[in-house]
């Protein structure tokens, strides 16, 4: 029920409310509202009820194991923000001057220099406000190295098969024709084919490593030298790098731009188009082109470096200087773990995806690769279970919920069929990844025996098997009072 | 394999069947097998009349909720008509793959390339040993 829908004209939480109606002297008459605006008219009681209610339908990760792991968002430490709301952070104005906000840019300032150290790269910008922006900041970046070389004639971008479906979007929208190329059955990239679409045309390949199958490309040096000798540039795609923080590093492997989802990583909020940060670092070459402000640091003071410093710049991105907040959180994230923490989170992260893996397979699940060690996640295929039960990687996933799991990432990527991507991040115990294999082994069991069950599920939660289809034939995405 | 592979089209590795009409004109659909693999059928981008094609050409996408997937022409030639149905009913292709699911005909440039197609046997081979 909407909040809309509880509604009685003159209801009203008198508790906190203002005395009196605050003065509107100085603000133009033209301005002013004739009428109050249609918001729900609602005592206190209802409020806390209604925004009560709808937190306990929230299936999270504050109240079951959430195997969507950092492909969708890590635990955020509680830490994180509370540190990131000091008053001294909170209260600061966007356009203080700098002699003024020596302590935010000093956090931001580490910042860069932290993600620096953690990816190689040769420097850091923090403006792109999401993940998906910082691709474009990258790729757009790609394209000023060319064009500044007078090499404009390079249009194409290489994905592998496997990629992220950001990725050709991204090499698309700066103006890139995408290539692609096949996955080897053992997960890694095709260098042959690789090599058979390189050439003058190339202007960079973009990868995930490891990469969307969960195993780790054993051949990235190979395929950096490739591709450095027709002339293109390295894209890591940062979604994975939870798996290998503080154990190899883009820049090692020969990269040229990378782009980290701070949400994924570094533990910052995420949410449906909500305030995200995708900060950027970059190889030698690319320094000149990174977006601005970034900040510098001239031995003594912090300032920010703007287009007079950076004259190459691909320019602004956002209002002034990305998303603070969430900067601040993933500086606060870093800081606490250290060099030595951010070990400990890949070396959890890949021990307890290999764990959960081997646990399954060991009751009887087919992996998708399993000659590979896992990364940080793996991939198990259903198709057996679809073809001989009729049961669906869909019908499992919905009957998680009902035995009080989140289900895995599904569908994803497509060239495995009827798939789960399992991801449990570091921040799992031992009993919740057993937990997680009973659930199901138990799920295994029904769809053996009493299939109807797991295809009709969920049984137990708010709502039950959404009709997904008829919701992408159908839209309607605009509430209407009734009546 | 269950799916129903009509023994007078002609197929694709990519999934893509093709009738060869009377008068040199080819319809062009996606099989049985394809539909099923994709799901419920969501959106269909048809290719555009007029357009001219090459063979392996990218020339429309099939999206279900599961996935987005290219079509590719089977041959070269050029769009001469293409199933408007299909944007207020994309689900025909679910239903009827290879009837009232068409997706576009063309008019070919070379008839010889009809040649490389695979014949229905082969095709069920294909599908059983690709599937996935």
């Amino acid at each position: 029920m909407l909040i809309y829908e509880q509604s009685q004209p003159g209801r009203r939480a008198f508790a906190q409310a203002p005395k009196q109606r605050p003065p509107l002297d100085g603000v133009p008459t033209a301005l002013q509202r004739a009428n109050p605006p249609a918001l729900p008219e609602v005592s206190e009681m209802q409020a806390v009820r209604h925004y009560t209610r709808l937190s306990r339908k929230n299936f999270s990760i504050d109240t079951e194991f959430y195997p969507l792991g950092s492909c969708t968002m890590k635990y955020n430490p509680r830490a994180c923000n509370s540190l990131a709301m000091l008053p001294g952070l909170l209260a600061r104005h966007p356009y203080a001057p700098d002699t003024h906000s020596q302590g935010f840019l000093a956090c931001m300032y580490d910042l860069q220099e932290i993600l620096k150290e953690v990816t190689g790269m040769k420097r850091v910008s923090l403006v792109p406000a999401a993940g998906a922006q910082g691709e474009f900041t990258g790729v757009a970046m790609i394209r000023a190295y060319h064009d500044a070389r007078g090499d404009s004639a390079r249009n194409e971008i290489i994905v592998p098969d496997a990629a992220h479906g950001t990725n050709p979007a991204t090499a698309v929208m700066c103006g890139y024709k995408v290539r692609e190329i096949p996955t080897l059955d053992d997960g890694d990239v095709d260098v042959e084919a690789l090599k058979a679409v390189l050439g003058p045309q190339t202007a960079g390949i973009m990868l995930t490593n490891p990469s969307t199958v969960g195993v780790f490309e054993r051949r990235i040096t190979e395929i950096a030298r490739l591709v450095h000798e027709a002339g293109g540039l390295l894209y890591y795609d940062g979604a994975n790098l939870n798996a290998i923080l503080g154990k190899v590093r883009p820049g090692d492997m020969g990269f040229d731009v990378i782009h980290m989802n701070l949400h994924k990583t570094f533990s910052t909020p995420h949410g449906g188009g909500g305030p995200g940060a995708g900060p950027v670092g970059v190889s030698e070459r690319l320094i000149p082109f990174l977006p601005v402000p970034m900040v510098g640091f001239d031995g003594h003071d912090y300032h920010w470096l703007t287009e007079k410093e950076c004259p190459q710049t691909i320019g602004k991105l956002s209002a002034f200087a990305g998303n603070a907040g969430v900067l601040l959180r993933a500086y606060v994230y870093a800081r606490l773990l250290g060099g030595e923490g951010m070990v400990r989170v890949a070396e959890y992260a890949t021990l307890n995806a290999n764990y959960l893996a081997k646990r399954l397979a060991d009751a009887g699940f087919d992996l998708a690769y399993p000659g590979r060690r896992a990364t940080h996640e793996f991939i198990v295929t259903l198709k057996k279970q679809a073809k001989e039960l009729g049961v669906t990687a869909m019908d499992f996933a919905k009957r998680l919920l009902d035995h009080g799991y989140h289900a895995p990432t599904t569908y994803f990527p497509l060239l495995v069929p009827e798939c789960f991507l399992i991801e449990p991040t570091e921040t799992e115990a031992m009993d919740a990844l057993d937990g997680f294999v009973a659930a199901m082994v138990a799920i295994k069991a029904e769809a053996e025996t009493s299939a109807e069950i797991v295809k009709t599920a969920p049984h137990t939660l708010p709502v039950r098997r959404l009709d997904d289809v008829r919701a992408a034939r159908e839209l309607d995405l605009r509430w209407q009072a009734a009546g | 394999m269950s799916n129903d592979v009509p023994s007078e089209l002609k197929y694709t590795k990519s999934h893509e069947w093709v009738r060869v009409e009377d008068d040199g004109v080819v319809t062009i659909g996606i099989t049985d097998h394809a539909q099923e693999l994709l799901g419920d059928l969501v959106f269909v981008e048809l290719p555009e009349v007029g357009a001219e094609l090459g063979a392996g050409s990218e020339c429309a996408v099939v999206e279900s909720v599961k996935a987005a997937s290219d079509v590719f022409s089977p041959l070269s030639g050029e769009v001469i008509e293409v199933n408007e149905a299909l944007a207020e009913a994309p689900e025909t292709i679910n239903q009827e793959a290879y009837e009232g699911g068409w997706i576009f005909r063309l008019r070919l440039s070379d008839p010889a390339e009809l040649e490389g197609l695979m014949d229905a046997d082969s095709y069920a081979e294909h599908a059983e040993s690709d599937e996935h």
